[in-house]
């Protein structure tokens, strides 16, 4: 692989590399943790810090993984960054973390986190692979946020839990859309990103 | 040794494990107080929304502290049961949790059918009620209730005054039911709903209940929620349940609060 400046590695993801909306990975957690932005918030600060983490200790110990238990050895390492991270969460952020249920674990099984640590972390140096590893993390993070932040807006008619839209059943205008706030709203809120993202860059788009 | 080797192999397995697991265990150690105390707060937390004691500025440990009492109950007989006899059978009040209790097969029974409306299936042999008192006077009897919405299994707590009159406070301490829907059973104006509902009829028998749309009778109906009908359904059925003779009704029967406990104002 060619080297890469560092702020290429970090900022690739983000909009042409974008983990969620060209490679499509990570769906799962996207749709279940983002009916409120602050979910999505810490969410996307979890993902970030396995990520990074990950990446660098993967990064750290690649040329002494044996190939024959390298993926072995990369879900260990991410599935107890996972339990430190959860918890953290359940002793510092106790009330969100109850929302949040076992979508912190699910980490574990997220593409994005295992994809890196395979695909970038075991070939390149430590400190690229935790760049890497955020730019990767921000990349899922903006469409969460995005996500989140549609979805709470026009289906609760707030942003990080202040009312913005005044609801009808508070004697305001807005009916809230129910739809937002259930999980196949998110898909097509990532669907709209990724029409977007692709006609803005065609070169995102598959061939025919 | 080669990095491929057998012995490397069972090497880097090996040292990986251990530094991971050291990892895990000191985290979890160092963090289990500062968890225990936030369930143990949250805990307290419902018990006194559910009785209206809760605000931002209380001292949440010390109001529960001072004021509320928990006793445990047996649901058949309806009496109060001595610590000697509940901890021979390994229940302590203070860590009583309903999902533990329900896994040990000499602490429930199995309800059939037709009297399961609240879908629990398991009905617990003792509970755990607790009792708001303001110094020294029973104000309120709060009561676990539980029951099948439209995806999950609803647990909360009711409360109802002294006089067994009016209900006081309902709240749910855990759900799964659709956000925005069903979910607004946690809508704190829907629970203020509640506050002064007739719980029984002349009777005896439960009154206050769900209806669907607007309640046509504030004095003992409940509005539904608005795109949520099976959870409304579920709510309605399952404070029914508990409120009634399978449920809390015996104890309710057999306690004279009134005459037994002095009475506020009296």
């Amino acid at each position: 692989m060619a080297k890469k400046k560092s702020k290429d590695v970090l900022l690739t993801p983000i909009f042409s590399d974008n983990p969620i909306a060209l490679q499509v990975l990570g769906i799962c957690s996207a749709l279940a943790v983002t009916t409120k932005l602050e979910t999505s918030l810490v969410m996307c600060a979890a993902v970030i810090f396995v990520l990074a983490l990950s990446n660098a200790t993967v990064s750290f110990i690649r040329h002494h993984i044996p190939s024959s238990i390298r993926i072995i050895v990369q879900m260990t390492i991410i599935a107890s960054l996972v339990i430190v991270v959860d918890e953290i969460l359940k002793a510092y952020m106790f009330e969100i973390s109850k929302e949040m249920t076992v979508f912190v674990g699910l980490i574990i099984t997220n593409c994005i986190v295992m994809g890196r640590a395979e695909g970038f972390a075991m070939k390149n140096t430590v400190k690229a692979s935790f760049l890497d590893g955020i730019g990767n993390g921000l990349g899922y993070s903006f469409i969460l946020l995005v996500v989140g932040l549609l979805r709470e807006l026009f289906g609760s008619g707030s942003v990080m839990g202040y009312p913005l839209l005044s609801l009808a059943s508070e004697e305001g205008w807005y009916v809230p859309n129910g739809l937002m706030l259930l999980p196949p709203s998110a898909f097509f809120l990532i669907g709209f990103i990724i029409w977007g993202l692709r006609t803005w860059r065609p070169d995102q788009q598959e061939d025919h | 040794m080669h990095r491929d080797s057998v012995a490397n192999t069972i090497l880097v397995a090996g040292v990986l494990c251990i530094v991971c697991s050291v990892l895990v265990s000191v985290t979890a150690v160092a963090l289990r107080t500062r968890q225990r105390q936030n369930a143990e707060r949250e805990f307290s937390m419902n018990i006194l929304e559910c009785c209206g004691l809760a605000s931002e500025t209380v001292d949440i440990k010390q109001v529960f502290q001072d004021k509320i009492e928990r006793r445990v109950v047996e649901i058949a007989s309806g009496q109060f049961v001595d610590s000697t006899v509940y901890s021979k059978l390994g229940i302590d009040p203070a860590t009583y949790d309903i999902k533990k209790i329900l896994r040990n097969e000499n602490l429930y029974d199995l309800l059939d059918g037709d009297r399961d409306t609240a879908s629990i299936k398991r009905l617990e042999k003792y509970a755990v009620v607790y009792l708001y008192r303001e110094q020294g006077t029973l104000k309120q009897i709060i009561l676990p209730i539980r029951g099948y919405g439209l995806w999950s299994t609803l647990y909360g707590f009711i409360s109802l005054d002294s006089q067994l009159e009016k209900i006081q406070g309902i709240t749910f301490y855990e759900h799964k039911e659709t956000p925005g829907l069903g979910g607004e059973v946690d809508n704190p104006k829907w629970k203020q709903q509640w506050h002064g509902k007739t719980a029984f009829t002349p009777d005896g028998d439960v009154k206050v209940k769900v209806v669907r749309g607007k309640a046509s009778d504030p004095s003992y109906q409940v509005d539904g929620l608005a795109g949520a009908t099976i959870t409304t359904r579920g709510v309605s059925n399952l404070v029914e349940f508990w409120l009634g003779p399978d449920g809390f009704g015996v104890f309710l029967d057999k306690h004279p609060f009134i005459e037994k406990l002095p009475v506020a104002g009296g």
